[in-house]
């Protein structure tokens, strides 16, 4: 391809010249520095009303039997996309089988239905650059397709069919678990990704639904028959079906009655009664001799989104860890220059007790350095006051951006899933913005003193031992106490590797 | 077809297709209705600004493309253009500071401070330990004396309490873009930030920043196996090119950038001809246009600056590296490719999307499918750029028990196959179908359209060729790729990586070792 534009061969002399006249007109627009010290230029810049917009809501229709579909048109582009929610997931999987859901959400899709197989309908739907996939996740599993417009018919009934008539394959099955089996023997190659694991156990508690591990043994115990049996199961609750894009919603409600009404009335969820504990206080530490720097978790145990005190908790979290003018990054990263990753605060899952989290990346000889300063900010919530112009800042960046939660369709119609699939009321995001608008420096403060105890806060350092002076022993928190990561080594899963004969 | 991060696309990321030309349907997506709704205009300072007007919701997203990354840094500053990048945050002489007229005088007192520690630091004989303390104190004193005036991230503070919305940056070894989104009535607030930060430059908090930078280098390279081994890789791959360098910068030469440096890198590179602003939103150009062209005239003019002279000679054997750790196998390797305005730029996308793009291209159906070997099986058509002439890598990740040697061997059969018989045409209209197809898909984000605006009226000097393009992937024939893959697939034109699991330390081995 050639290109068009006018680029210049340039000799030295043009450049120097360019480099001159570059820096004139440089100094040139300098304003003066009185100027610029006295005045905030751009709280002269005008900020006119916003553009009228109503985030067009998708139709919600709700069958006899309790399944709730959504039908969100768009016809900015010939694409219809969709996806089916289904309750459950890992978190009701028992740890003998930990890693069921990861298995299952790959081989539903890989193995195929009655109808085609998983090979075929790759072919099939690749030809059309359309997709459909299956996923698991802690709470739910999912099936979703795209395609082109033209195509939408047919690959709607393929999706029905891997839906309703799947065929779990023992071939396919393996293939899963090879994939899954590599993941484990790498799990601890990635600094990130233990502190990260490692940093829910703290929180959840080692045997918590929330932090089941897959392991040889268990991906190695699950069945075909497994797959089946959870399919069934979970077929049976309350689904939530998303469509969207270039469709007519008439005929498309037709469609989907005629696909999910046949369905038995739906199983409502057991209420969960999840118990977070929180971490045991005090420092442990994960040796990884093959980095330079360490990857810091300051954990502690948090609150649910269904605490009135949310909104508040969210305008801290912006103060905290929310953003380039939060107070650790402010301190960490701008003022001691200890770090690059920085961040962190209280999360609000929707159906359950979350944690605490502050996470700093760190060089190992400042490992300890960073990780007071991280502690001090977090126990600061307490002790410095927060002022009325640090209020509003952590207000307005939340607020002016908030826009972003619904500026397409396809995130007005993501949002309306996931409040139904939580049992939120549909004007949730409203209530929760206007509630964020009335937040004060006495409820935050308040909210800093009921949620941030940064006694009870514990610390994981992953990094390189022997590069970590001073040692973790100067936080002054107690012995440190080791975590061992080493991988069980069971002999891998008969099927699951391609020559079972050789062994890690 | 140009487009950097079009081949990493996991299954997750749900792609449809789309015959853009074909559909009598089509409504926002071909050229001509984009001719409509874009506005384009170079101010007599080079800059080129592009409106798409694409008023979905009241917001906007933005790109602002530098053709400048790494791959210009100066010999012994590598890193430089990413370091400016981070000082591109920092403000300006009306933003981030109390006292500007009094920061400059102390910032130049903190240059001159790091200019003697500097010289002492590099005496190659007679350093003396003593006067390097005391000027390395007199530098943390002049460095706290300037940060009496700063106004700590007041810049970006300013546009997330605007509504910022995925504020960030990014440098590669080709060029360097800067984005966000904001509501579409904070437009002029964002021309004012955005032109100046272009055009009044402080090197504020230069040293800390550069601190900051150096733990970005550890994150990604020093204590990542991959990091550590593609840095490797690539070093061996090139010999003269400024390719065969980190874009994060050797930690040598990152560590001793200073802010003399970056401000000369700033006049040199951030030129209005060397500039392409796009704005994608609910953006009226007709009243947008006179708007910007007033505060984005600050940049300052200047010639587009000359192009690399260094030309990566012919390889003529082949390499290969083994790093032996105690991490897991990896599998990489790369043939030198020409750059992208090579007529058969499209050809090596063929080749790529053919041999790696799902669940039905060849080396995931042979490598992880039949053979059972690996986990992920891969080609990147452009590596580690795609300016200048490239490398064609392919990379597998074995699963437990598979080495290194047999994902070579499985990838090496799937080239030849690629060499000595056509593709079918079922997977040559797939490419060009899914070619297509990501274009579309691209046109329903601003963030993701502004890019592309930007890049390709960088790249091509024309936004078209983001549409036009098409013509050449459908021009693609087996012949040209049969071709391509016979001229370019040769052991001698061949660098390969891998890393060799090397057993635990038996003796005092640490309880916790990271991998086993």
């Amino acid at each position: 391809m050639r290109k068009t534009g006018n680029r210049e061969q340039g000799s030295g002399i043009r450049v120097l010249a360019a480099a001159a006249i570059a820096m004139w007109v440089l100094l040139a627009f300098e304003p003066s520095p009185l100027a610029a010290q006295q005045s905030k230029p751009w709280e002269k810049i005008p900020v006119p009303p916003l553009h009228e917009f109503h985030p067009q809501q998708p139709k919600r229709i709700e069958l006899k039997n309790g399944i709730v579909v959504f039908l969100q048109e768009d016809h900015e582009l010939p694409f219809v996309s969709g996806s089916v929610l289904i309750p459950g997931g890992s978190r009701e999987v028992d740890q003998k089988k930990a890693g069921l859901i990861d298995l299952y959400g790959e081989a539903w899709r890989t193995s195929g239905s009655e109808k085609m197989s998983g090979d075929a309908m790759d072919d099939f739907l690749e030809a059309r650059a359309a997709h459909i996939e299956t996923a698991g996740d802690d709470d739910s599993t999912a099936l979703q397709w795209d395609s082109l417009k033209g195509d939408a018919d047919q690959v709607f009934d393929l999706a029905m069919a891997l839906l309703f008539h799947p065929r779990f394959s023992q071939e396919k099955l393996a293939l899963a678990k090879r994939q899954e089996a590599t993941a484990i023997i790498r799990r601890n190659d990635d600094e990130g990704g233990i502190a990260e694991r490692e940093a829910a156990k703290l929180i959840y508690g080692a045997d918590s639904p929330y932090t089941r591990q897959p392991e040889f043994a268990t991906i190695g115990s699950v069945t075909v028959a497994d797959l089946e049996a959870w399919h069934d199961r979970s077929l049976k609750g309350k689904l939530i079906v998303g469509i969207s894009g270039d469709f007519d919603a008439a005929a498309m409600e037709a469609k989907v009655r005629a696909a999910f009404e046949p369905l038995p009335e739906v199983t409502p969820a057991p209420p969960r009664h999840d118990v977070t504990p929180g971490p045991a206080p005090g420092v442990y530490f994960i040796n990884k001799p093959d980095v330079d720097q360490s990857n810091v978790e300051i954990v502690g145990v948090g609150t649910d989104r269904h605490n009135p005190d949310a909104p508040t908790i969210t305008v801290l979290d912006e103060i905290l860890g929310g953003g380039f003018g939060s107070r650790l990054f402010q301190t960490v990263r701008t003022k001691l220059g200890l770090a690059y990753a920085v961040g962190g605060g209280v999360s609000l899952p929707f159906d359950h007790v979350g944690g605490f989290r502050a996470e700093v990346l760190t060089k190992s000889v400042s490992t300890v350095d960073a990780t007071k300063a991280a502690m001090e900010v977090i126990a600061g919530l307490n002790t410095t006051p927060f002022t009325d112009e640090e209020l509003k800042r952590a207000k307005d960046s939340i607020l002016s951006s908030f826009l972003f939660r619904y500026d397409t369709k396809d995130k007005v119609l993501a949002e309306r899933e996931k409040l139904e699939f939580y049992s939120y009321p549909a004007d949730y995001l409203e209530t929760y913005k206007s509630a964020i608008e009335k937040v004060t420096v006495a409820d935050v403060t308040a909210a800093a003193k009921r949620y941030i105890h940064p006694e009870k806060l514990a610390v994981l350092v992953v990094g390189n031992e022997s590069e970590i002076k001073p040692g973790l022993d100067k936080l002054s928190m107690g012995p440190v106490k080791p975590i061992d990561i080493a991988i069980p080594q069971t002999p891998m899963p008969p099927g699951a590797a391609g020559s079972p004969g050789k062994q890690e | 077809m140009h487009s950097p991060r079009s081949i990493h696309r996991g299954f997750a990321c749900l792609v449809a297709l789309l015959f853009l030309f074909a559909l009598p349907s089509a409504r926002a997506q071909d050229l001509k209705s984009f001719e409509q709704r874009i506005t384009t205009k170079v101010l007599p300072n080079g800059l080129t600004i592009i409106i798409c007007y694409r008023p979905e919701a009241p917001v906007f997203s933005y790109d602002t493309f530098i053709d400048a990354g790494d791959v210009d840094d100066p010999s012994g500053e590598s890193g430089l253009a990413h370091m400016f990048e981070h000082l591109a945050f920092k403000g300006t002489s009306e933003i981030g500071t109390n006292d500007y007229s009094a920061e400059r005088v102390a910032l130049e007192k903190v240059e001159a401070a790091n200019d003697a520690y500097e010289a002492e630091y590099l005496k190659p004989v007679g350093r003396d330990p003593k006067k390097l303390e005391e000027l390395h104190q007199a530098f943390l004193k002049a460095q706290a004396e300037a940060d009496k005036y700063v106004i700590p991230n007041e810049f970006t503070e300013v546009a997330e309490q605007n509504g910022a919305h995925g504020l960030n940056a990014e440098t590669g070894l080709d060029d360097t873009q800067y984005f966000w989104s904001m509501p579409e009535n904070r437009l002029e607030l964002w021309a004012w930030l955005e032109s100046g930060r272009l055009s009044d430059v402080v090197p504020r908090q230069f040293y800390k920043e550069r601190d900051v930078v150096m733990e970005e280098r550890r994150m990604r390279v020093d204590s990542d196996p991959i990091g550590r081994l593609v840095e490797q890789f690539v070093a061996t791959a090139y010999e003269t090119h400024p390719y065969r360098r980190p874009n994060i910068g050797w930690p040598s030469e990152v560590s001793q950038i200073n802010a003399t440096e970056a401000m000369a890198f700033h006049r040199k590179y951030y030129v209005g001809a060397n500039i392409v602003v796009s704005i994608v939103g609910d953006i009226d150009a007709q009243t947008a246009m006179p708007m910007l062209e007033k505060y984005f005239s600050r940049v300052p003019a200047g010639p587009r600056p000359e192009d690399l002279t260094t030309v990566e000679p012919r390889q003529t054997a082949e390499k290969s590296i083994v790093v032996h750790e105690q991490t897991q196998p990896f599998y990489v390797e790369g043939y030198h490719r020409p750059g992208y305005r090579d007529p058969d730029d499209t050809v090596y996308d063929a080749i790529g999307d053919i041999m790696s793009n799902g669940r039905v291209s060849r080396l995931y159906r042979s490598l992880v499918e039949q053979q059972q070997i690996a986990a992920v099986a891969q080609g990147l058509s452009g590596f580690p750029g795609e300016k200048y002439p490239s490398l064609f890598a392919f990379y597998a990740v074995p699963i437990p028990g598979h080495t290194p040697a047999e994902m070579r061997d499985a990838i090496h059969k799937e080239i030849e196959k690629l060499k000595t018989s056509d593709v079918s045409d079922a997977e040559l209209q797939m490419y060009k179908t899914r070619a297509r197809a990501d274009l579309l898909r691209g046109l329903a984000d601003n963030q993701g359209l502004a890019n592309s605006l930007a890049e390709f009226q960088t790249r091509y000097g024309d936004w078209r060729q983001l549409f036009l393009q098409l013509k050449e992937v459908d021009a693609v024939t087996k012949a040209d790729i049969r071709r391509v893959a016979n001229k370019v697939f040769i052991a001698s034109n061949r660098t390969s990586a891998e890393i060799d699991t090397s057993p635990p330390p038996t003796a005092d081995a640490p309880v916790n070792g990271g991998a086993q």
